[in-house]
């Protein structure tokens, strides 16, 4: 059979030699040329449904189109359609990751938009969750990167730590992920002692373990050059991208939602916020590591503060009355047919809120038209618009730094699709 | 000077043609505008040195089709938001521009609503989104396609007038 000498001939000549249905086909040059490679989303480096079209010349990266929605459950659409309570299991669904943050995400928007206030014993719960959460989250997002980068122990270790986190949440709400464990005003059930109890052993014993798993990484020459250098954004392209939480702040950029807007009570807190200038990968994965550390420090100050007290406001038209009380009392009873039925109602209005989550800013646009239910709700997700630099960040990298790449950002697709 | 003065001031002394209707609302201030001044207005709230709205957090719509007519005193049907922070000020700005169904027709002179994605980057895939999600065509979109949904989906889900339940049909199989 005749060789195909130029890069124009080949799909005509290749077309013809398959309608004459052979076999033999040879191009000269063949790493000359450039290659269409489809990347996912049934991919495990890509964690979870990403799916990425890549233009490669040999091993080089020369465009990527991120192609999403293949977990799009239009979460946006059927929160229009159901009561403000009703959404907060489905809110756990979204960053699958960090449930609780999600959680307390939803009921502070909708609490300002409602005009509730959560009394100051659950506001602290929910500010203990959110830091444990954060720590789950970054436990795995290290552990992911380290396996995605070849080192396997890591992901191991990590995730021994987190499942004493999740055992946590199973004393705490009964559930280990998908907790739905708050409630617009407050929290479903006070912290019991041994939850509590077993709160302070963990954040006791987490740095010790947290040194073991960067010993391995943190000097290992093959981790360290993986990421060293990889994947740089600028601190000026990180704000104009859109990046928030850990990726932002892996750019040089002091940003974080708990201390520019705070929340809860985070202006009581001190702590540090931990950055970056490299804005490459390592420097995210720096980051992530300190702000487990910045976690543990926060849990602690929490844990002298919290006071004793009520966990859900005394607002009996817009919060769901205890279960005990329900059985008991007429007034109750009515309340929570009311509330249940028709929802809580807020008044005519729009709020955003917005709450710094694990994987970065996590917001909630909602527009009430007084009924029970939203008329609109826009997720603000973090993972998808830090998913947005991904071009940027993997062109002219090989095809083994694009798994390093996605690591470091940190994506979870249910949030990313919504 | 507190936020609200400040941008208001700000604005009418750039913009003296353009009415800015400013209100607060749960101490979160909205300017609304006419949807014309939108990729001028954005750069100017960017690159005010006493403002610097650097980051765009949100951009979305809000579909008011099937509402009673009065209710919120709007003749538009959609109304497109978008959400500002001010790295500068810790303080968030949401800008709303109201757009018309009448007005979306791709080839109508003066209709759509201009893309902002030359002032912030970041508004590239919330434009996206929006436009899959709503059906909202933005001008000088650097490549608007739909951001979830199949590019052959004939349908807006999130418009108020597309069952909950889907369309039967609307999203066909591959073919064997």
């Amino acid at each position: 059979m005749e060789k195909i000498k130029t890069k124009e001939e080949v799909p005509a000549k290749i077309l013809q030699a398959l309608l004459n249905q052979e076999t033999d086909i040879t191009i000269d040059n063949a790493l000359e040329n450039e290659m269409i490679l489809n990347m996912g989303p049934q991919h495990p480096a890509t964690h979870g449904v990403l799916r990425l079209l890549l233009r490669l010349d040999g091993e080089t990266v020369m465009a990527c189109v991120p192609e999403l929605g293949y977990l799009h459950r239009g979460y946006e659409k059927m929160a229009e359609n159901m009561s403000y309570y009703e959404f907060i299991p489905h809110t756990d669904r979204l960053d699958y990751l960090s449930p609780l943050a999600n959680n307390v995400a939803w009921v502070l928007a909708v609490e300002k938009l409602a005009g509730i206030e959560a009394p100051p014993r659950a506001q602290y719960i929910r500010m203990i969750i959110s830091e444990m959460t954060r720590i789950a989250s970054h436990l795995v997002a290290i552990g992911a990167l380290a396996m995605d980068v070849g080192a396997l122990t890591v992901f191991l270790w990590t995730l021994r730590e987190r499942e004493k986190i999740l055992d946590i949440w199973d004393i705490l709400c009964g559930a280990r992920f998908t907790n739905s464990y708050t409630r617009i005003g407050g929290v479903a059930n006070d912290a019991q002692p041994e939850a509590l109890a077993k709160v302070k052993w963990f954040i006791e014993q987490y740095e010790e373990n947290l040194e073991e798993c960067e010993k391995l990484i943190n000097t290992n020459r093959i981790f360290v050059e993986r990421l060293d250098g990889v994947g740089i954004i600028s601190a000026e392209d990180a704000v104009q991208i859109g990046f928030t939480g850990p990726n932002l702040r892996g750019s040089g950029v002091e940003f974080d939602l708990r201390r520019a807007t705070p929340y809860m009570f985070y202006n009581e807190i001190d702590f540090r916020i931990p950055v970056y200038k490299e804005g490459d990968c390592l420097s995210r994965y720096f980051v992530r590591v300190d702000e487990t550390r910045e976690s543990i420090k926060i849990i602690r100050q929490i844990l002298d503060k919290m006071p004793q007290g009520e966990v859900m406001a005394n607002n009996p038209k817009r919060v769901l009355p205890k279960k005990t009380e329900i059985y008991s009392k007429m007034e109750e009873l009515i309340h929570d047919f009311m509330i249940v039925n028709f929802g809580i109602n807020p008044p005519v209005g729009e709020i955003y809120s917005a709450v710094e989550n694990p994987k970065g800013e996590l917001g909630f646009y909602l527009v009430s038209n007084g009924e029970g239910h939203p008329w609109k709700c826009k997720i603000r997700s973090p993972s998808m618009v830090n998913l947005q630099a991904l071009p940027m960040l993997v062109k002219g990298h090989m095809v083994s730094d694009i798994v390093a790449i996605i690591g470091s950002l940190d994506p979870v697709m249910g949030e990313a699709d919504k | 000077m507190d936020l609200k003065e400040l941008i208001s001031q700000k604005l009418k002394a750039q913009f003296p043609e353009v009415d800015f209707e400013i209100t607060d609302y749960k101490d979160q201030t909205a300017i609304t505008f006419d949807r014309k001044n939108i990729v001028g207005v954005c750069s100017f709230l960017k690159k005010d040195n006493d403002l610097q709205f650097m980051l765009c957090e949100d951009i979305t719509a809000i579909d008011w089709a099937s509402l009673p007519a009065g209710r919120h005193g709007r003749k538009n049907r959609f109304t497109v938001v978008y959400h500002i922070f001010s790295l500068k000020l810790n303080s968030r700005l949401r800008l709303k521009s109201d757009i018309d169904e009448s007005d979306l027709s791709a080839d109508k002179a003066g209709g759509n609503i201009d893309s902002v994605s030359s002032v912030w980057k970041t508004a590239d895939w919330h434009e996206r989104e929006t436009y899959d999600m709503y059906g909202i065509n933005f001008n000088n979109h650097p490549d608007l396609r739909r951001m979830y949904m199949p590019e052959e989906f004939e349908y807006h889900p999130l418009r108020k007038d597309f069952p909950l339940m889907g369309i039967p049909g609307s999203l066909p199989l591959p073919k064997k």
